[in-house]
């Protein structure tokens, strides 16, 4: 062996041994659990919570079927599936929503001057300094019957009744925009700040219009800061717990509530844990396509 | 229609407002004529620039007007202008391909595909780049890049092509090749090109007709050969090119200098105090008290290579440079401290306005 080549394999063994701690840490907090789960899914619910030792596949079979409780036989469970969709929808609209508030958001904030740009920059992370439950509450202070928006609007006589926004969908979205909207704004910010403001002359002197300057230049320059905030504001939408249960009330529940339910009330563990597993896997084929559109012929230094 | 491609009337352009507001151009009206190579010269911030963005449409004149084809196109915005800008920074579309840029312009304007391919093809054939057709810009040299960014420019045909800086970018050599390409770009589309730069000698040898400019305002306008030997003020002659400038006090049948000594000159009827300008490749040395000639001291020298400048010193301590072509083995024959006699080629000494 060279010596070169040898200096290099103990580089890397010192690697490894270094990272040791750091991997073992992640092993124990993120896979461990995971493959708790796992296991979980494939056993039979305990009649009080917790699981009782034995193969069963019911907790998978629960995710799209439930059991009539007179013959027993297997039907399509719409109340999982009608879960199923709104939090797909809710997560996908409020990842649009985001974008089109936060990309006028982060494009102001890039072309400010750069001292402006750190204190617009600090601004935006503020949120993040109060806990996600108080903040949501502070949503549901805004929205609900005898909130900031029906005494305001009462008073102005617009309205007799309240509207009542509080425990639908709007709320939740609403909440939920407002909670991820920074995840958005954050990644965006990173690709316009990166991006050549001398493009836009190029463009409008080569005859685009503001509007074509938009689509053929500006956003498939910045898609990497696109796909980037999608991805990291629908995840955890569609996993999203806190918000569906404090703004949708007990009805509007997404994935995230209908998981809490099975390991609380529901008292059905295989169940929930098989949600949990179906719920990544989601994610994970969602990463995938985003991963795939936003690689395909874009610009591999962007 | 008209002769001009391009008019500047009465252009203003002030950035700022009030008491702090800056003229960046000053009151400046320029005639660019059809098919021309027209060179906009002058140091940094002397305007040059934000006449050609007045130009582009990426900024609109606090006052005058600019005129297309004898039109006014003050108020219209870039897109619906018939003016390509070739870059200082090239600002390529790095999502797109070689191909894909040059086709930017076409496709905006909605031409059929077919011409679009067809114009692609031929543009980049024009600058030789038919091989990199398929490339991402940032596989490119910088050389290439800036064919890139020519072709891009010149594909939509434009009426004028405007040229910001562009060659600055490039090394020496490179840029010595696209002098010359430009110029046979400029010949072969008949397109009028303005071109805008800090390098004196890239303006003398590729412009048909440069505009001076300097603190907003444009000094002098004319071919490079008028603009060298006769340049209207002081700026000019020592902007383009070295100078000595003499101050002298004229008379009927010559100029008295300020070391006293009498020069006959053609006044023109000029009389009274004036700056005499004298290129150093004019100034001849002679020996010392020869008839006709100025008495000087050598100063020093410094070795160019090709030509020697010889630094020498009048009576008054007046300062004149003379270039004098370098000998088979070097200057041994100089000597510092000697005297000397300086005489001028006829015709050569120029009387500046301020």
């Amino acid at each position: 062996m060279s010596m070169e080549s040898e200096a290099r394999s103990r580089q890397t063994r010192r690697a490894w041994a270094l990272s040791t701690p750091a991997l073992l840490l992640l092993f124990l907090a993120a896979a461990g659990p995971l493959l708790i789960v796992l296991v979980y899914s494939f056993l039979l619910p305990g009649k009080y919570g917790n699981v009782e030792w034995g193969f069963s596949l019911d907790g998978w079979r629960g995710i799209l079927y439930s059991r009539d409780i007179f013959d027993g036989s297997l039907k399509l469970a719409d109340a999982h599936l009608t879960i199923f969709w709104r939090s797909v929808k809710l997560s996908l609209l409020t990842t649009i929503i985001t974008f089109v508030v936060g990309f006028p958001t982060a494009w102001f904030i890039a072309t400010r001057a750069p001292k402006a740009r750190a204190m617009w920059l600090f601004l935006i992370t503020i949120p993040f300094w109060t806990n996600l439950l108080i903040r949501t509450f502070a949503i549901n202070e805004v929205l609900r019957n005898e909130g900031i928006v029906n005494t305001v609007l009462t008073k102005a006589g617009l309205i007799d009744a309240p509207i009542r926004m509080i425990n639908t969908d709007f709320a939740v979205l609403v909440g939920m925009a407002y909670v991820y909207l920074p995840l958005m704004v954050l990644p965006l910010f990173a690709a316009i700040d990166r991006f050549d403001m001398k493009l836009l002359e190029a463009g409008y002197d080569l005859y685009a219009s503001r509007m074509a300057v938009l689509r053929r230049v500006i956003l498939p320059i910045v898609k990497p800061g696109i796909v980037a905030g999608s991805i990291l504001v629908f995840v955890p939408s569609l996993g999203a717990y806190v918000t569906p249960r404090v703004l949708g009330g007990g009805k509007n529940m997404m994935i995230g509530n209908f998981i809490e339910l099975q390991f609380g009330q529901g008292r059905n563990w295989p169940l929930g844990a098989a949600l949990s597993m179906a719920l990544l896997m989601i994610v994970m084929v969602a990463l995938l396509v985003y991963v795939r559109a936003a690689t395909k012929g874009s610009n591999p230094h962007g | 229609m008209t002769e001009y491609a391009i008019e500047a009337r009465n252009a203003v352009k002030a950035f700022g407002q009030g008491d702090v507001a800056v003229r960046a151009l000053d009151d400046v009206s320029i005639q660019i004529r059809k098919g021309e190579f027209f060179t906009l010269l002058g140091p940094s911030g002397c305007g040059k620039t934000t006449l050609l963005r007045l130009i582009a449409g990426f900024e609109t004149p606090t006052s005058g007007q600019i005129l297309l084809d004898g039109q006014d196109i003050t108020a219209l915005p870039p897109n619906r202008r018939p003016v390509n800008t070739v870059f200082q920074s090239y600002a390529l579309f790095p999502h797109l391909t070689v191909a894909q840029n040059v086709a930017f312009g076409l496709q905006m304007l909605g031409r059929p595909r077919a011409e679009v391919d067809r114009t692609v093809e031929r543009m980049l054939a024009l600058v030789k780049l038919e091989p990199m057709a398929g490339r991402k810009t940032s596989q490119l040299s910088g050389g290439q890049q800036q064919r890139v960014a020519l072709a891009r420019a010149l594909a939509p045909t434009p009426k004028v092509l405007l040229l910001d800086e562009p060659l600055s970018a490039l090394d020496l050599k490179l840029r010595k090749e696209m002098q010359v390409e430009l110029k046979r770009l400029q010949t072969e589309t008949g397109i009028t090109f303005v071109f805008v730069t800090h390098d004196q000698e890239e303006a003398l040898t590729m412009s048909d007709r440069i505009g001076v400019m300097s603190a907003g305002k444009l000094q002098q306008v004319g071919a490079p050969r008028e603009i060298y030997t006769t340049p209207v003020n002081r700026f000019v002659a020592s902007f383009i090119g070295e100078t000595n400038f003499l101050p002298a006090v004229l008379g009927a049948t010559g100029a008295v200098l300020g070391s006293g000594d009498v020069l006959a000159l053609n006044t023109g009827g000029k009389t009274g105090p004036a700056t005499l300008a004298v290129r150093p490749e004019h100034v001849r040395l002679v020996p010392a008290a020869e008839p006709g000639s100025l008495p000087a001291t050598i100063t020093g020298w410094v070795y160019f290579g090709t030509d020697t400048h010889v630094h020498l010193a009048l009576r008054d301590g007046t300062e004149v440079v003379a270039r004098l072509q370098s000998g088979a083995t070097g200057d041994s024959a100089l000597t510092k401290g000697e005297a000397v006699g300086l005489r001028f080629t006829d015709g050569a000494l120029q009387i500046l306005g301020d």
